[in-house]
């Protein structure tokens, strides 16, 4: 199964415009998939008989820099009959205003394994999820002020609700 | 006696009906983060009807230690004495899983010494019995046998101190390092493991008469917690979980990584010997039979190291260290067979932006990654907790929990 085929068996069934890129170079090659519809893309990997990505290795948010003022959510997927790797990409400009977050579908509803990454990811980066069930930070306490993992946090020094740190 | 008087079935549906309604006050119980049995500091907190749990709310992040935040501010190499710190009773195969990643990304993969990959394997192996022989122990503490432990620490403690004697550290071993080795292995190392390997091996029956036999110990945990592998492989379990549940999936196999393709061992998966696949008793005697299949390894490793693989006095395990440790910018994910399960290191590296004096934007090769993400097994394999433990009572509650076999260090990170 090339990334190719792949590519083609979401074009046939998502039309053209899902599959917007492609990184072919590099160890892992990866699809840039269009960022609205990454849960049907899920869906549709994990079910089809041609694929079964049926295991979600991992999935990291990333901050791509203050520059660009990227945000984005890589897939790493599985397929455990077929002994197969695929990396999904979607990613969207947005502003760094924390009341603001960029946000993405969910895919908790298609991995079950996906809900704890993301509210890692959420927590880490404040990336949301549309649909997710219970989207609480995980790691870090719920009076956290900011997400740590981006590339503008700066620590609130000196004080932490009031208490004095040395 | 049968009872088949259907009066007697009316009256007793009857009473079972009565004692339903009336005990059906919910109570929230906290259990954790300090509680012995959680395995270090993981809070859940139980919604309870009498002793049976309704539902499972795990909160995480007490030992929560920054390790992608310092990872992006440190240099690869740096970083390996973090990972170290992930999962902290298997050390070595989180830092033979991150320095592959690098080697990876750099391209030096293929041209490690042959000698080094065996010493990685031989430790990794060494550290997957030290890392199985707690879960094992301190199961049969959770499940109230108290000899088990003693016996498991005992046997590890010979683990501990071998690799103490490699790398100077007792569980933090900062011994692999990105294009080699710390140092070599010390001299008269592979006679001492041979010799533990066959004191080990009868040990080994030992334990399985006294615990993996055990009656009581097969009442406990047979047909508790129940993992289908649907779910196990929906949830992203991986390691002695997923492979309790029935299915041969060992990383070392299937990417078949370092020197991994040219050892002969079997995958053991559970076979619901006891009660149903996927049971508390079949995680918990995949562990046992991964020890002994670690031990064949290790013989297999000693043979090559003392035979083909010997070692020479102008031997350098350093020789092969990249003097700059600059990939190009690219991003990798590197997964590998932890003692826990899959641990995978997500690396995103780019050029580092700089101003020059003239306020010229340029880019410079750096050695610190952009963004790492580390996937820890024990992370996906606690997520399950909620989904196999609705309607359990409380005490098998804490059988599913010792059976997952979770170190908090990685969960957290």
């Amino acid at each position: 199964m090339s990334l190719e085929e792949i590519k083609t068996i979401l074009v046939h069934k998502f039309g053209e415009g899902i599959v917007i890129g492609e990184e072919p170079e590099g160890l892992q090659p990866a699809l840039l998939i269009d960022s609205d519809r990454i849960a049907e893309v899920c869906r549709e990997l994990k079910d089809n008989p041609k694929t079964y990505f049926d295991f979600l290795s991992c999935l990291s948010g990333v901050d791509y820099g203050t520059d660009e003022n990227r945000f984005g959510v890589v897939y790493h997927l599985s397929s455990i009959p077929y002994q197969k790797q695929l990396t999904l990409k979607i990613s969207k400009v947005n502003g760094r205003d924390l009341e603001e977050l960029p946000s993405f579908p969910s895919i908790s509803s298609v991995y079950q394994a996906a809900d704890w990454h993301e509210r890692e990811a959420y927590d880490m980066l404040g990336i949301y999820f549309e649909g997710h069930p219970d989207l609480r930070r995980l790691l870090l306490p719920d009076d956290w002020d900011g997400f740590p993992l981006r590339k503008d946090y700066t620590t609130t020094d000196k004080y932490y609700k009031g208490i004095k740190i040395d | 006696m049968n009872i088949a008087n259907s009066k007697y079935e009316e009256a007793l549906a009857r009473y079972t009906q009565k004692i339903a309604e009336a005990s059906t006050e919910e109570m929230v119980l906290n259990m954790g983060p300090q509680h012995p049995s959680t395995h270090g500091v993981l809070r859940l907190e139980l919604i309870t009807d009498g002793e049976i749990v309704k539902e499972v709310i795990p909160h995480i992040g007490y030992l929560h230690r920054c390790f992608e935040k310092h990872a992006e501010s440190l240099t690869y190499q740096q970083t390996i004495p973090f990972t170290d710190r992930m999962d902290y009773l298997a050390s070595m195969n989180n830092s033979h899983v991150w320095v592959m990643g690098v080697e990876k990304m750099l391209g030096i993969d293929k041209d490690i010494p042959k000698r080094v990959e065996y010493i990685r394997v031989l430790v990794c192996e060494l550290n997957r019995i030290a890392s199985h022989l707690i879960a094992i122990g301190t199961y049969g503490i959770d499940i109230g046998a108290f000899t088990p432990f003693l016996w498991c620490f005992r046997d590890r403690e010979h683990i501990m101190g071998m690799l103490e004697w490699a790398s100077g550290s007792r569980m933090l071993y900062n011994y692999i390092w990105v294009g080699g080795l710390f140092y070599d292995l010390p001299v008269g190392f592979e006679e001492r493991c041979r010799e533990f390997v066959n004191y080990f091996k009868p040990k080994m029956d030992e334990l399985n008469g006294l615990l993996t036999n055990n009656q009581i110990f097969i009442q406990r945990t047979a047909n508790v917690g129940v993992l289908p592998l649907d779910v196990a492989i929906n949830y992203g379990c991986s390691g002695p979980m997923l492979r309790g549940s029935g299915l041969k999936w060992d990383l070392r196999r299937i990417d078949g990584y370092s020197v991994y393709p040219e050892i002969e061992f079997e995958v053991p998966i559970g076979k619901g010997e006891m009660g149903t696949v996927g049971d508390c008793w079949d995680r918990y005697k995949v562990r046992i039979d991964e020890i002994e299949q670690s031990l064949y390894i290790i013989e297999q490793c000693l043979d090559r190291l003392q035979k083909e693989l010997k070692r020479t006095p102008d031997f350098d395990p350093r020789a092969k260290l990249p003097k700059k440790l600059t990939p190009k910018p690219q991003d990798y994910y590197v997964r590998g067979e932890g003692a826990k399960g899959e641990l995978g290191f997500y690396f995103v590296h780019q050029k580092k932006k700089e101003f020059d004096k003239e306020g010229k934007e340029r880019y410079l090769d750096t050695e610190i990654p952009y963004r790492v993400k580390s996937r820890g097994p024990s992370f996906c394999n606690l997520s399950v907790l909620p989904a196999i433990s609705k309607g359990v009572m409380i005490a098998d509650l804490i059988a599913i929990i010792g059976s997952i076999d979770f170190v908090l260090g990685e969960v957290d990170r």
